[in-house]
């Protein structure tokens, strides 16, 4: 293998699995030791400076980077049969969400650490259209640099899905009008109760640059028999959520059955057990492992006495004299395609069972999310492909008209808040560059720092002995008073003691071990000490031959080698970044410094001079 | 030296081995010597052994003297019996335990100024009684624990840390371990695993007075130019006659060589060691042979390592004084203490 390039921006990036699953890439370990430092204030902004929305996503996000953490990589199996559940351990990741929740709900107050919009704008104006997370991050990332941004929203509140289609006992409000506030504050300018209707009208303003994060506001319809005639009791689950949002559902039937696998099916049967709903069912076509949902809100729906059915197909809506009575389900099994061209494909199979019905007086479709774009029109320049998407470039998020942006839900279909935020990011570079007539196809890398972290002999600026502690339960508020009151948060939220105990779970992965090749001189010191046999000594080869001769096989094949150049022996060093505990033993017991512990900053490049080319202007020429 | 402890978690793959250890439970305490000691290098090495041989833990008993060398059985298999004996007199409380108790596997862990130096007077009669042992010289002739004076086993002409040459003559515990008849002798280099860990685990394995001579630099104090024990110069150095295998039973075998290159010692145990050669004309049954070999191409600079002897009828100490099988601590206390009545036989019979 050739030796490894630690100087591209990528290679110690993707060492730190959380940060590089972010796709807002937030650096997780960073946050983590300040949290564990009890710096709130800071550990907020490292936040609020990648992901925006830290309360928010502290409660809420989709979480890529716990299935990421390092972590549940290198805890010990728990035992196999009774014991091992019975200790309920299990190999689990840093609760890295609800860490980030704990800086939002410890600091102190950090307003006056929100960036200015200057005095002096730079004359550029920019509309956003919608004022969910997307179109929020466009505006703050832009506005300190002098740009007069409009938000313009349907609704008289900032937020979009978060506010309307998050349950409040999962996201109080007050956490939505905080950070919402925070951009706002900056200096946007928000349109409340001002829906776009009109591309070509917005077109024919004066902005000089338009993103849209509208989202993906129309929720797909179920059209089965019986839809049309009980219509009065099936609702369309993200609508009705926004109407129980607002304040016009305030009730559900006793009996309810919510159709779907999602995560917008678990706040919808979480609600109506909040609003009446005594016998509350999630039925899904798919098996329990395959739902969309993700696992800790199925866990959560369960925990609320929610059973969640698998494998039936709804058929038919029943009803009698107008009133809905049930729905008919088909039993399937899944099937995998054995070979042909979708070998492995699943396929939902009729069991040839009889039909199931289950009785309910209401339900709730949440089977998923489109986007819709009534309001631009086919001849305003913009590009949609045959699914009815905006044509948008994957990078730049450009569209085929270059003042046009998409972010969001609006740009690629339905994902989720981090997402919208890391568009949002990379469309305000887009814009940026636009604005300065520079071309939005040229961006800067990330600029990286590693620092080493040595204090002392055997001293580092970060707590390297391993924490052998589980990952911690966030407490529940009682189900007595949650089940009771719509706006009752759930959870609690870790207490400052048990965050730091969580916190030190985190393996630093971010403390990179460098190796100074010339300065080796092969004495196995790091070999020996290593307590995961990252490292090895050895002849050169291919990567797969070299990945089965190390001193433990490099089996993991997402997780890079890191090779160095020849040694003195002839061999080299060879070490697998998968299983590394960032102990820093390798480095306390290297003789000569040949390995060195270095902290990797990744300093994203958001809009503003950073992101422009760094090439000198040309002067004018003097006549 | 580190402060930490080592993690307690492993690699996924890490293995249990016959008797349901896994690598690490062979481990001790985390070592207190300088970075980068070769000694460190030689516990890993003990520890490797043992997992492979599949060796209980408490079934050994690790005996040290006085130095750096000797502090390392705490750090390594950390539920066996230790003792760190006084200076230089390791062999005689090793030769005492392993009379009263046989059964055990015995360690004897010592450096070039405990054996050489100030034991080795004790060193000789352990190798000449041939109690069945595993004798490791962690050789880094310099004492490092005093700040780097030469030691015994120092060759002439290297030059010490401060510049100073060493005039005086090296012992060289190879040679001596071979003349005063030690039944399994080797030589090996605690930067060379791939050798020497096959090397420790055929001396446990045999059934006799086994000595390792295992160079290891002192990074503190003994591995700069000019030194003959460094990295570097042993590295350039290193002349190594022989590839030892090790399998555990004599069926196991499988691997083929080209004829001639090979040599098959059984053990009493029914292991056998398969020798490699590498230098096609030594002889690693011959000790007379052994003895001048060594001596050759120490004049030349070179440092002979591998399986340099080995008796393939090894016997011990046990033999030689016709004992009992049976260890102390198995025999009742009428068989200990037979009463007055066969002390006066015993007695008569001496009249």
């Amino acid at each position: 293998m050739k030796p490894t390039d630690i100087g591209a921006p990528d290679y110690f990036h993707k060492v730190v699995d959380c940060q590089w699953a972010c796709p807002s890439h937030t650096p997780v370990p960073e946050y983590i030791r300040l949290i564990a430092a009890g710096r709130y204030d800071d550990a907020y902004m490292v936040n609020w400076n990648s992901n925006v929305f830290p309360g928010i996503l502290g409660r809420t996000c989709d979480r890529p980077c716990e299935p990421a953490c390092r972590r549940s990589r290198v805890e010990d199996a728990p035992p196999e049969g009774a014991i091992g559940a019975a200790l309920g351990a299990t190999r689990e990741p840093v609760a890295i969400c609800r860490l980030k929740r704990v800086a939002a709900d410890n600091k102190v107050d950090i307003r006056a650490r929100l960036p200015l919009a200057p005095k002096k704008k730079n004359g550029k104006r920019i509309a956003c259209v919608g004022a969910g997370p997307a179109s929020l991050t466009v505006a703050r990332d832009l506005v300190p640099h002098g740009y007069h941004v409009v938000v313009y929203d349907g609704d008289m509140k900032a937020g979009g899905m978060m506010r309307t289609q998050i349950p409040k006992f999962r996201l109080p409000e007050e956490v939505i009008d905080e950070e919402v506030g925070y951009i706002l504050g900056l200096g946007v300018e928000f349109r409340a109760g001002k829906r776009v209707d009109s591309m070509k009208a917005l077109l024919a303003e004066d902005y000089d640059a338009i993103f849209v994060g509208s989202g993906a506001p129309r929720g797909r319809d179920l059209d089965v028999p019986g839809r049309k005639e009980a219509a009065k009791h099936i609702h369309i689950g993200i609508d009705w959520l926004s109407s129980v949002s607002f304040g016009h559902v305030t009730k559900v039937s006793k009996r309810v059955i919510v159709l779907g696998g999602g995560n917008t099916a678990m706040d919808c049967c979480r609600t109506s057990k909040r609003l009446g709903g005594e016998d509350v069912k999630v039925i899904v076509r798919s098996g329990f492992d395959e739902m969309k949902a993700s696992p800790w809100e199925k866990e959560d729906a369960m925990h609320e006495g929610i059973p969640i059915l698998n494998y039936l197909v709804p058929k038919e809506f029943t009803h009698a004299k107008g009133k809905l009575t049930g729905v008919t389900f088909e039993k399937v099994a899944a099937q995998y395609d054995a070979d042909g061209p979708n070998q492995g494909r699943r396929r939902l199979v009729p069991t040839g069972e009889p039909d199931q019905h289950y009785a309910c007086d209401e339900v709730l479709v949440a089977v998923g999310q489109e986007n819709a774009f009534p309001w631009i029109e086919k001849d305003c320049g913009i590009a949609f492909d045959e699914w009815g998407m905006p044509v948008v470039d994957k990078v730049t998020l450009q569209s085929s008209l270059p003042r046009v942006y998409f972010g969001g839900d609006a740009a690629f279909g339905p994902k989720n808040i981090i997402w919208a935020v890391a568009h949002g990011h990379e469309a305000a570079v887009s814009i940026d560059k636009f604005c300065q007539g520079e071309d939005v196809t040229q961006r800067p890398p990330p600029m990286v720092h590693l620092m080493s972290q040595k204090m002392g002999i055997h001293e580092w600026s970060y707590d390297n002995e391993i924490a052998l502690d589980r990952r911690y339960k966030v407490p529940w508020r009682d189900p007595s008073q949650t089940l009771k009151n719509i706006k009752v948060e759930v959870e609690l939220g870790f207490d400052r003691a048990t965050a730091f105990k969580e916190a030190e779970r985190c393996l630093n992965c971010d403390v990179q071990t460098v190796f100074i090749n010339t300065k080796c001189i092969e004495c196995d010191a790091c070999v020996d000490i290593c307590p995961m046999d990252c490292i090895s000594f050895t002849i050169n080869g291919e990567e797969p031959d070299l990945r089965t001769r190390l001193t433990a096989p490099a089996n993991n094949l997402t997780q890079d080698l890191y090779v160095s150049s020849t040694l003195k022996t002839g061999r080299i060093m060879a070490k697998d970044e998968d299983v590394c505990l960032h102990c820093g033993l390798c480095a306390e017991r290297c003789p000569t410094g040949a390995w060195d512990m270095q902290k990797f900053l990744l300093d994203m490049t958001h809009a503003g001079p950073g992101c422009r080319s760094r090439a000198p202007k040309k002067e004018p020429e003097l006549v | 030296m580190t402060y930490l402890t080592k993690p307690k978690l492993h690699h996924p793959t890490l293995q249990k081995n016959k008797v349901g250890y896994t690598r690490r439970d062979y481990e001790g305490k985390i070592s207190t010597l300088c970075a980068g000691c070769g000694h460190d290098s030689i516990s890993a090495s003990i520890i490797q052994a043992c997992w492979e041989l599949d060796i209980q833990p408490h079934r050994v008993a690790k005996l040290s003297g006085i130095g750096c060398s000797s502090k390392t059985p705490d750090y390594f298999l950390g539920s066996s019996h230790g003792f760190n004996s006084v200076h230089g007199r390791m062999p005689s409380v090793l030769t005492g335990a392993n009379l009263a108790n046989r059964e055990l596997i015995y360690l004897g862990v010592s450096g070039d100024g405990d054996s050489a130096s100030i034991g080795i007077g004790q060193f000789a009669h352990i190798m000449r009684r041939g109690v069945n042992l595993t004798y490791i010289l962690e050789n880094n002739g310099v004492y490092g624990l005093t700040k780097g004076q030469f030691s015994a086993t120092a060759d002439a002409g290297s030059k010490s840390k401060r510049g100073v040459i060493n005039r005086d003559a090296p012992v060289d515990t190879v040679s001596l371990a071979l003349q005063l008849g030690a039944t399994y002798v080797a030589r090996s280099f605690s930067g060379d695993k791939k050798q020497l860990v096959p090397l420790i685990k055929g001396a446990i394995a045999h059934q006799g007075a086994a000595f390792i001579d295992i160079v290891s630099p002192c990074v503190a104090f003994n591995n700069h130019e000019g030194s003959t024990k460094s990295y570097d110069y042993v590295r350039e150095h290193n002349e190594s006659v022989n590839r030892l295998d090790f399998w555990p039973t004599r069926e196991a075998i499988n691997v083929d060589y080209q004829e001639g290159a090979v040599i098959d010692v059984p053990q009493h145990d029914g292991s056998v060691l398969r020798l490699r050669k590498t230098h096609p004309e030594y002889d690693p049954l011959d000790r007379v042979k052994a003895l001048n070999y060594i001596a050759e191409h120490q004049a030349k600079g070179e440092l002979v390592t591998g399986l340099l002897y080995i008796h393939p009828e090894a016997d011990d100490l046990h033999a030689h004084l016709n004992t009992v099988d049976t260890p102390f601590n198995k025999l009742g206390v009428k068989d200990l203490c037979p009463g007055a009545g066969a002390l006066e036989k015993l007695n008569a019979s001496l009249r």
